[in-house]
């Protein structure tokens, strides 16, 4: 076979920038609308009383009620589920509400999950303080302790959850090792890939089973809607054991139902949807998956330029007299910086921890004097944000949890944004001049 | 449910209501490499509206244990197997690609037994295209995302599954992934490519026969569907526009009216 003949039979689907602007919609069905259409509504006639039986029967596919499905967020989450190389997708009105969904889905009250330290103050408390009041137990593990992963797995443990990159230290789970456990312990391994968004790394390609996001970072980018999503790998096999009853056997809720037989690769999604959007609610609304659907269809432009930012910042940091350290996996001596390399091929993050010279103190001052880059809770801005966490997304953790967490006081937390990099240093520079003065001025 | 034919477990969804053998049986035959879940927008409507349903997988596919028949000639025999196994004595058969060689081939050999005949994505035969059944028996991956790609038409690349949330390409991706590629698809491909009495059993065929065609369907496209079509006494035909090989997902809607439509009328559950 010529080398030209071996091209002839490469699949033609549609690749990561073409599918970031199309997938998931189709005009021809919407009166040739180029841009998706906000369907601005909460219920949908049915033809009769037999399409109204079969929609809630799921015997069709379709819409009842904006709760459980609308048409704007379907489009949001085949978009998602295309880009990460998933099977399915079920969008929520936040990032929280889809790791809650997801445990819900996954767990009942006895069940136990391993999780890893590294986590957004809010998905620490969920799972430290939450979950527990539904009789769900969690065992934190550090990030880059992988055989803790192992060591921490119980007979009643359900899965393994972490973000690939921990918020706010930067440390990375060797995800294609945890992975591994997880598997050979017949459970799936949960991935919070905000910082990531597909762009930077699709986790199912590296073991995970399911994915889920913050997608009011940089999935959308433009910081002005809360969302979150659910992905399904696919590839996870619910029937291989017992562990998951209401995955695998007939569910009262459906008649019958057994998810797994049924819906087999998208089984968790549609009983998160059929079961948690129903009972729940946490839905996402059509305006703001459209908004998020305008955030995504610059995905990838827009993450090659906070990554290339973060790396000139990177350096910046590095080579500052104020700066007492730098976290980046970009920077060689990082102990994943092999590891980031391996998992994050498109660029390592735009997410960079530092320690400011003069500890907590020289921290507060410079967040109180930068001007350019915004203070406050948020990451994945297109604009450049920083923070401190242990007076700000983490403060209310105790001291030992913070250490645990691989937090310290004079740790500042800095979202690259994609503007001039010049003028992101020199608005650095006021708030490290702003820093040195109270050192000074104690030294005096 | 499962049950067992030649010995083996075979794994059949019965559409989310229970096996009730006074109910007439619809029995759905899956695509290469596929399995059951195919379906799943048409089984659930019968299961529900008065039919038994069996959305069959496969021997050594899906759920079923086994290993996968070498022809479509044993197939067919299976199909006939099934309904004895489950104590019927006819059935309604529905089928999709490979699935409609199987099951004109059973009806041909089993003219009592089956009642009526739905053909989806169906051709008198379906030659495979030699690049893509070397990828498949040599287990490459990319025969998937080949099958995948050419099965959806251009509409579907861009997903649009009815059901929301769900994307089309990769589920189907991760259906014909789920055993090993190279002893489902690859054994299935083989199969197809040595079948050639598709146009001869079809001349034999006398129950009412519908073929639901797409216009965008590169794996068999509709003159082929149409060629085998006119050589069943009266086959009803529908085309669907801007929809690829896999309508029963691509345009599932669609499917199930056009289906409906012709079961009920030429199958109709019965009432005591």
């Amino acid at each position: 076979m010529s080398d030209k003949e071996k091209k002839k039979i490469s699949p033609k689907t549609y690749k990561f920038d073409t599918l970031s602007l199309h997938a998931g919609y189709q005009p021809h069905k919407n009166a040739g609308s180029r841009q998706v259409p906000i369907y601005q509504t909460t219920s949908y006639l049915f033809d009769d009383v037999d399409h109204a039986a079969a929609l809630f029967n799921l015997e069709r596919g379709g819409h009842i009620y904006s709760r459980i499905s609308n048409p704007t967020v379907g489009v949001l989450e085949e978009r998602v589920a295309s880009l990460e190389g998933g099977t399915a997708a079920l969008a929520t009105s936040s990032g929280m509400s889809a790791i809650f969904l997801t445990v819900m889905t996954l767990c009942e009250a006895g069940d136990h999950l391993v999780v890893s330290s590294q986590l957004y103050g809010g998905t620490v408390n969920l799972f430290r303080l939450t979950l527990p009041k539904f009789g769900i137990k969690c065992t934190f593990v550090k990030p880059r302790d992988t055989e803790g992963f192992k060591k921490a797995i119980q007979k009643n443990t359900k899965g393994i959850f972490g973000e690939l990159v921990g918020n706010p230290g930067n440390e990375l789970m060797n995800m294609p090792e945890i992975a591994k456990i997880a598997h050979e312990e017949g459970i799936p391994l949960i991935i919070d890939a905000t910082y990531q968004t597909p762009y930077l790394c699709k986790p199912f390609e590296h073991g995970a089973d399911l994915v889920v996001h913050s997608l009011t970072k940089w999935m959308a980018g433009h910081g002005s809607s809360m969302a979150g999503i659910l992905v399904e790998g696919g590839n996870f096999d619910w029937m291989q054991n017992d562990k998951f009853p209401t995955m695998t056997k007939p569910y009262e809720g459906y008649h019958g139902l057994s998810f797994a037989e049924e819906f087999g690769p998208t089984a968790f999604t549609m009983k998160a949807r059929a079961e948690g959007m129903r009972d729940f609610g946490p839905c996402l609304s059509p305006q703001n998956a459209w908004n998020v659907l305008q955030g995504i269809e610059t995905l990838s432009v827009r993450m090659k330029k906070h990554c290339s930012n973060a790396e000139e910042m990177v350096k910046y940091l590095l080579a500052h007299e104020s700066v007492a350290w730098v976290s980046h996996p970009s920077v060689p001596d990082h102990p994943d910086h092999e590891l980031a390399k391996k998992l994050l091929p498109n660029g390592r993050g735009s997410m960079i921890a530092f320690g400011i010279k003069g500890g907590k103190d020289a921290g507060v001052a410079f967040i109180n004097n930068v001007k350019l880059a915004s203070h406050l809770a948020n990451v994945g801005d297109t604009r450049t944000l920083v923070i401190h966490p242990a007076s700000g997304t983490h403060s209310q953790m105790d001291e030992a949890t913070l250490k645990f967490a691989g937090l310290s006081h004079d740790m500042i937390r800095l979202s690259v944004g994609i503007e001039d990099i010049d003028d992101i240093k020199n608005d650095f520079e006021v708030g490290f001049r702003a820093a040195r003065k109270p050192r000074l001025v104690s030294n005096q | 449910m499962k049950f067992k034919v030649n010995n083996e477990e075979v794994f059949a969804s019965t559409g989310g209501r229970p096996f009730d053998k006074n109910k007439p049986l619809i029995i759905f035959v899956h695509g290469s490499g596929l399995t059951h879940m195919t379906w799943v927008l048409q089984t659930r409507y019968f299961a529900f509206h008065g039919y038994s349903v069996l959305a069959l997988d496969m021997p050594g596919h899906g759920l079923s244990s086994g290993k996968s028949l070498k022809s479509i000639e044993d197939m067919a025999d299976w199909i006939s197997n099934v309904i004895d196994a489950v104590g019927y004595k006819e059935a309604s058969l529905v089928g999709h690609s490979q699935g409609c060689l199987v099951t004109i081939e059973c009806a041909s050999r089993y003219p009592n037994k089956i009642k009526t005949l739905s053909l989806m994505g169906g051709a008198g035969a379906i030659p495979m295209n030699p690049e893509l059944l070397a990828l498949a028996e040599n287990n490459d991956p990319k025969a998937v995302d080949l099958m995948m790609d050419w099965a959806h038409g251009p509409a579907g690349h861009f997903g649009g599954h009815p059901v929301p949330g769900l994307y089309h390409i990769n589920t189907g991706g991760m259906l014909a992934k789920s055993r090993t590629i190279k002893d489902t698809l690859g054994v299935d491909f083989r199969a197809c490519d040595n079948y050639k009495n598709g146009f001869v059993a079809a001349k034999t065929i006398k129950i009412p026969t519908l073929s639901i065609l797409a216009t965008d369907d590169k794996m068999c496209p509709v003159k082929e569907g149409k060629k085998l079509a006119n050589l069943i006494e009266g086959s009803q035909v529908d085309i669907i526009d801007n929809c690829g090989h896999m309508m029963l997902l691509e345009e599932a809607d669609r499917v199930l009216k056009v289906l409906k439509k012709f079961i009920t009328t030429h199958y109709p559950v019965v009432t005591k």
